[in-house]
């Protein structure tokens, strides 16, 4: 199937949109819960595979878009899915849908802030649990010290 | 290897030397080496130990506790959540130890230097480093000749003077 008949196949849901400048299916964060179980159950679409979770920092680090990329080894087809969410506001957790969700999720969480509703255990996965700020969204700043240890932007003070 | 030492033995097993070059001659040459790698420079100092290079011609063989080791190859990207661990097992070596800082991550940050949020600008800045290996990562060449300028290094100490800091 391609794009437009994936998005027909849902296009009952409501807060969907098809766009087809970027190739993309737009969701509401409201409607991602059923456009995912339609996705996952429906012997058409039969997405068994969420190959990717990608946050996106939309420049002001206030407004972000979670991309997810599917696809389906029984019938070959892929489809990207985007959500765009304010900052402090959530999305809603796939990793009950699929469990991979679950530490991409975690890694979206970690790098750009974006809170997931209903995960498990919404943690960091690399950064230090102490770590302040989200260094993948645009107005981070680096800190000087982490734990007494100087994180310094250039080394002119050596020579 | 240096045999120096045995060209000595001019008159029957009588040897007259400093025991500080005994020592040093021993010590220079059981480096044992603590077995953690942190990036690709680890995959090198594998490579550095495996057959076609064989460290173990040095007399350096790969340690897995730090309690055991005499030397820590710091091999790879120090990042800040590692730079920790790596402090507290350098200060779970027992002395003599010495510390190869191996490729351009170790010795300055390398890549991350500049835009490296997570990344430590230089080993050195945890613990003290008596070799830099520079390369990204360095061939297993040059890790051993920075393991042979560890060896000259030890070979001038005085272990039996108190050493001035």
């Amino acid at each position: 199937m391609d794009l437009k008949e994936i998005f027909d196949a849902i296009s009952p849901l409501d807060g969907i949109e098809l766009n087809l400048e970027s190739d993309v299916i737009l969701v509401s964060s409201a409607s991602l819960m059923a456009v995912a179980e339609k996705f996952k159950n429906d012997a058409d679409l039969d997405f068994d595979f969420l190959m990717c979770i990608t946050a996106l920092d939309d420049g002001d680090s206030k407004n972000f878009t979670v991309a997810y990329n599917f696809y389906s080894n029984t019938n070959k087809h892929s489809v990207e899915v985007r959500v765009s969410v304010v900052d402090g506001k959530d999305v809603p957790s796939l990793s009950g849908v699929w469990k991979t969700a679950d530490w991409h999720e975690r890694e979206a969480y970690d790098m750009m802030g974006v809170i997931f509703s209903g995960h498990p255990e919404l943690k960091r996965i690399l950064l230090p649990e102490d770590w302040e700020g989200y260094p993948l969204r645009k107005n981070y700043k680096v800190a000087d010290y982490y734990h007494g240890v100087p994180i310094p932007k250039d080394k002119s003070y050596w020579e | 290897m240096d045999l120096s030492l045995l060209e000595r033995f001019d008159k029957d097993n009588v040897v007259v030397e400093k025991l500080d070059t005994l020592i040093n001659w021993s010590r220079a040459n059981s480096q044992w080496y603590f077995q953690f790698g942190l990036a690709c420079c680890a995959i090198e100092m594998m490579a550095a130990a495996a057959p076609r290079h064989d460290l173990e011609r040095f007399g350096s063989m790969p340690r897995a506790s730090p309690r055991q080791s005499d030397v820590m190859i710091v091999a790879g990207t120090v990042t800040l959540k590692m730079a920790e661990r790596v402090k507290r097992l350098y200060e779970q070596m027992s002395d003599p130890k010495y510390v190869i800082s191996m490729g351009s991550c170790a010795n300055s940050g390398g890549p991350y230097w500049q835009h490296g949020y997570h990344v430590l600008k230089g080993v050195d800045l945890v613990v003290p480093v008596d070799v830099y290996v520079p390369g990204c990562p360095p061939r297993p060449e040059a890790l051993i000749q920075g393991l042979l300028e560890l060896q000259k290094k030890i070979k001038t100490e005085t272990p039996l003077r108190k050493q001035a800091v």
